[in-house]
Parts: structure tokens; sequence; C-alpha cells
């Protein structure tokens, strides 16, 4: 009978070994998963930043080239845009306090500034018709920044070429920081800054429609331009 | 999924984990002592036995039940029955009555007092060395009672031995996912009865040495779950007892979802008041297994999956909440676009609930699995474990949820209600 409770003991605390390595094995092949997710978004990151200074180094050198050949080269948007789905999974999924998370962040910001600023660049050299809006929102305490997160998608989709830049407007990032100093952006979030003004609070659609008149030139010219490719390619047809 | 949520969701997913590698453990230390009986088993001697058929309300399938007991494959003159009607309202005591022949089938009819009362009367009336029920919706293998019988022959100390309880011709999806589940307690009960655990002694046909009542006094209501009841007034007294997985019982199963809902509601309540009652075998060493595990790992049961279920409902509500805002602010647009699906390894969902989670399904397969080879002799999978996981992860908790609440204001679910509910 002793020997018996001793063997039930002894019991407990192998199956307690067991399942604390099963426990720990799993933790650590999750952690190993998502020290890789951080890597992967790293490598994304700096493929990012080189096509990025090689685009502005390729700008300066360039500024005689004509207006179409510099357009073509600064295809950042897409690859932007990969980085920003990834960027809000590890959020979600590894936590906003997670400080590589948080240096991506700050880095996907800077970003997304040098894009600001060299897309702007080409617009006023080139004369090109171009609408940017500068989103400031943040991730707590902010019902009607996750609304405003909705309809900018929306309207993204709607208007493949409206270039949306968003900033999370509690990060601890001097450029953003500036950037909230030269727009002069109260806390009431969310905030919009289209072609240089300042809109506050939620607006919808409709409403950011009527603020951005270029926005239906924009659908107008797409529908034209698609016109004319179809037409084209009839005649290669032929 | 918050960081505190996510610390509880640990701890009871390495408690769980725990319990199902202790049952494991346990298996691979004695699946050589399983006992398998010959199909000819003689005993060497043939004690004096007296079954109990209660019964409410159960013309259809009593005949069926008395039936099963006279083809017992063990010595007219020392297998008495009675069959007590426990003031049923449809035509049970006429069936009944007929069989009654004064020597070794009775047949005695009462007023409605609940079933730890016809076993009662039983007991005040019978003189037999081993004592036993059998719910009249169930029946028995020939074999069953003399395996069970060899059990206390090979072990002076053991006080009672549970059978194996097995689906009755399981037709719909239901009765089939029932099926799994029963395999599952057969290889949890075996393990149990090597731990000295076991905290029920099961309705359809456990069998107890008399001295068992003599000594601790008779059936009690016990919140209408008395078979949960007798079992840990044994362990509370240190007596013994054991499983023996191939003595079957055949057992009619609910075929509807009410059904099984009142059910398990009886049963979960049944255990949490019984707990209540029995709160001070948790814990203490002196008690063994069934305060150290068996009872702990049923609170982690009720308690685990209450938590899951109400994790569930809040992320539905959320995911719903959150759609219904984005159907307010931009319409029905984008309303299924979840973002660009592709098969990015990087979304896929790594965090360690999920290994936990795919570690315990591996485990729960490997126990249904273990349960299956006790009860057929043969390890397979089948389409009714997809059932059971289904069935039992969207209703279990409903039930679980119901037996909390009402084992805190106190409202009982009978026996005689169920029965009610079976006639209609």
């Amino acid at each position: 009978m002793n020997n018996n409770k001793q063997n039930d003991w002894k019991r407990y605390v192998v199956v307690f070994f067991i399942t604390a390595a099963i426990f720990i094995t799993g933790l650590w092949f999750s952690g190993f998963l998502d020290q890789k997710r951080i890597s992967q978004l790293k490598s994304i990151e700096n493929t990012i930043s080189l096509d990025l200074q090689s685009s502005e180094i390729q700008f300066s050198l360039l500024e005689e080239l004509s207006c179409e050949d510099i357009s073509s080269s600064t295809v950042l948007s897409s690859e932007l845009n990969s980085l920003a789905e990834k960027l809000s999974y590890s959020e979600d999924n590894i936590g906003i306090d997670n400080e590589e998370v948080i240096s991506l962040k700050k880095y996907y910001s800077l970003l997304q500034i040098k894009d600001y600023l060299l897309m702007k660049k080409i617009t006023e050299r080139c004369g090109k018709e171009s609408t940017f809006i500068l989103y400031f929102y943040k991730n707590t305490e902010c019902n009607d920044c996750t609304k405003q997160g909705y309809v900018l998608t929306s309207l993204r989709e709607k208007y493949p070429n409206l270039r949306v830049y968003s900033f999370d407007y509690n990060l601890d990032l001097s450029a953003i920081k500036a950037m909230i100093a030269i727009y002069k952006i109260p806390d009431n979030l969310p905030a919009l800054v289209i072609n240089g003004e300042v809109y506050n609070g939620f607006k919808t659609i409709e409403e950011i429609e009527e603020m951005v008149p270029e926005l239906k030139d924009m659908l107008e010219a797409e529908a034209k331009a698609d016109a004319e490719a179809k037409v084209e390619r009839k005649d290669g047809n032929k | 999924m918050s960081s505190v949520i996510e610390t509880i969701f640990y701890f009871f997913s390495f408690l769980a984990i725990y319990i199902q590698v202790f049952f494991l453990v346990t298996y691979i230390e004695k699946r050589k002592s399983i006992i398998k009986n010959p199909k000819n088993l003689k005993l060497k001697y043939y004690p004096t036995v007296t079954i109990t058929v209660p019964c409410y309300n159960e013309e259809k399938t009593i005949a069926k039940t008395v039936d099963s007991l006279l083809g017992l494959d063990y010595p007219k003159s020392k297998l008495r029955l009675f069959l007590i009607d426990d003031g049923s309202k449809d035509n049970t005591w006429n069936i009944i009555k007929k069989f009654h022949n004064g020597k070794n089938i009775f047949a005695f009819t009462k007023p409605n007092g609940g079933k730890h009362t016809a076993l009662n009367l039983a007991l005040e009336k019978t003189d037999s060395e081993f004592f036993g029920c059998l719910d009249s919706d169930s029946l028995v293998h020939p074999q069953a009672l003399k395996r069970i019988i060899s059990y206390f022959e090979r072990d002076k100390e053991t006080m009672a031995v549970c059978p194996s309880i097995i689906v009755y011709e399981p037709k719909n999806l239901l009765q089939k996912a029932q099926t799994v589940e029963y395999h599952m307690s057969i290889y949890n009960k075996k393990m149990l009865g090597f731990l000295g655990g076991i905290h029920v002694t099961p309705g359809p046909f456990s069998i107890f040495r008399k001295k068992v009542f003599d000594n601790l006094g008779p059936y009690h209501k016990a919140h209408n779950t008395e078979d949960q009841e007798i079992a840990l007034r044994m362990q509370e007294n240190g007596y013994k007892i054991d499983h023996c997985p191939d003595a079957y019982v055949y057992t009619i199963t609910p075929n509807t979802v009410h059904k099984l809902y009142k059910q398990r509601l009886r049963w979960i309540y049944g255990f949490i008041k019984n707990l209540m009652d029995y709160k001070r075998l948790l814990f203490k060493k002196k008690y063994g297994t069934v305060g150290l595990l068996t009872l702990p790992s049923g609170i982690i049961g009720v308690v685990g999956v209450i938590f899951l279920f109400v994790n569930v409902i809040y992320n539905l509500s959320n995911f719903i909440y959150h759609k219904i805002i984005q159907i307010q602010t931009v319409g029905f647009d984008n309303l299924f676009s979840f973002g660009s699906f592709n098969f990015d390894w990087f979304f896929f969902d790594t965090k360690a609930v999920i290994f936990s989670s795919i570690f315990m399904y591996g485990l729960i397969l490997t126990s249904l699995l273990i349960g299956r080879k006790l009860a057929e002799n043969k390890a397979r999978l089948s389409v009714s474990i997809f059932y059971y996981l289904i069935v039992y992860s969207v209703i279990a908790p409903f039930w679980m949820l119901k037996a909390a609440l009402n084992s805190v204001v106190s409202k009982e679910s009978s026996w005689t209600q169920e029965r009610k509910v079976k006639q209609s």
C-alpha cells in the first residue's frame, strides 16, 4: 500500500515534467516562428529601402529625364502594401508592444513619408494630377479611427490611384512628430490631411469625395485611359 | 487575445493536457494488467446476487431489460431480480408483475419517490452477498455478471465493480457521437480503476458487496445522481472500486439533442452538487486519486469548457460588431474581403495556443482509440469521432453552463422529469 502511494507521487511528478516539456516545446516553436516572421519583415523592409534609395538617386541624377521614365521607375506602393498587411498581422498576433514590431512600424512610417515626398516631387515636376491623403490615427480609445479605416480602404478600392499614407499619432518617431507640428494636427483623432489641408473627425466617403473633386476627375481619366487602351489593343489586333 | 485571457487559456490547457498524459502514462504502465476473461469463465464459487430494476414509465423497454437479465449466464438459484415500479403512470406495472414468480423474481409497486427510494426498498428486502442495479433502459451481456464477480473473487478488498457501458444500437448521428464518448469513458474508467479514483458507479449494472450498504447506509437522493454519491461515500471510507472492461452493458441513449441536454444537465448538476457535499475530499492526500485527480479534473472540465465557450462567444460578437460598424460606414462594399487571401506561411496562425490545442486533440484522439480497443478489441478511426468532436464542442458548453447556473440557484433537474421527456 505504501509502495503504491509512493508510485502515485512519482507519477504525478513525472507527468508534470512530460506536460511541461510538451508546453515548452509548443511555446518555443511558436516563438521560433514569430522570430522567423520578424526576420522576414526585416528583409522586406531592406528590399524596399534599397528600392527607395535607388529610385531617389535615380531621380536626382536624371532630373533631365522625361517624366514618363521617372514615374514608371517608382513603383513602391505594391511593396508598401504587402509590408502593411504583414505589419498589421504582426501587431495583432505578435503584439503592439513588441519592440521589433514597433521598430518595424517606425521604419514603415519612414518609408511612407519618403514615398509621399517622392511622389509629391514627381507630381510637381511633371505637373501630374495626384491626390494624397495623410491619415493620422490612434490604436486605442478611438472608435472613429476604426470607421475611418474602413472608409479609406473602401476609397482606395474605388480609386486605385489615390495614395493614402497612415500614421500612428502616438508612435514615438521624430519624423511623425514633425509632420504633426507642420500640419498642426490636434489630438482629437482621426485627422486627415488632404492636399495640405487638415480635416478633423470622422469623414464619410461622400464627404471626402466632396472635399476632393479631383477624385471624380481621376475616375473619369482612368475610364478614358482604359477606353483608349482598349482601342489600341483592338488596333493592334488588326 | 488579450494576455490575461491567454494566460487563463494556457493554464487550462496545461491542466487538460496533464490529465490526458496522466491517463496515457497509466495506460502504458498498466496495459498488461488489463484482464481479459476467457469465453467460458468458471467461478470457484457463485455468491448470491440481487439485481434491482427501478422503473418509472418504461413500458417500452422494461421487458427487454428483464429478458436480458434472465439470459445472464449465472446459476438461477443464486440470482434474484427485484423489479420495482416507482409509481409509473403508464403500463409498466402491468408488464413487470407478469414476471413475478415469488421464487427468484419479485415485482413491487410503490408511490413515486425517486430512483433512490426504489433501490432502498430492494436493499431492505434482500440478504444476498452482492447487490446491483440495472436501469430499465439498459441490457446486459450474458457474461457480464460472471466477469464482474470474478473481480471480487480475485481481490477481497474490492467493494464495487463497474461495467463497460456501450451505446445500444446507435441509429442517428447524435447516438453515434455518444458511442465514441462511451468508448472514451471505458478507457478513463479503467485507468481510474487502476489508480483507485473512480467517482461514479453508474446506474446500469455496477455491482456492490452488500456490506457496503450495511456499513455505509442506503442510497441518498444526492441531487438525483445517487450513483455518484455512493461512489464518493465509498471513496471517503477507503472502499475499493474497480472496473471490468469486458462486462458489457448496452444502454439506450438519448436520440435527440433535447433529451441528451436534459440527461447531461442532471449529470453535471449532480456532479457539481455532490462535489460541494464532498468538497472535504478535494486535494487531500488521504483520499488519493479521487481528491487529487478525478474531482479536480471534473472541475477543470466544467470551468474550462465554460471559459472556452464564453471566449468564443466574445470573439464572435466582437467580429459581428465590427462588421456591423463596417456596414454602417461604407455599406456592403468589401464586406467579405478579409484581406487578400494567400498561402504565405506568414499568415498562418502559429501561436502556442494553436499548438497546445493540436496536442490536446491528439491526446483526445489517442484516448478515443484506446477506449475503442478496450470496447471492441480493435482501435480504428471512424466518422463517428468527427461527429463526437462537432456535437460535443457545440452542445456541451450549454449543459455545462446551465448546470453551473442551476447549482448556484439550486434548481434540481430530476430523473422523473427526464423520464417525462422520454415519454413525449
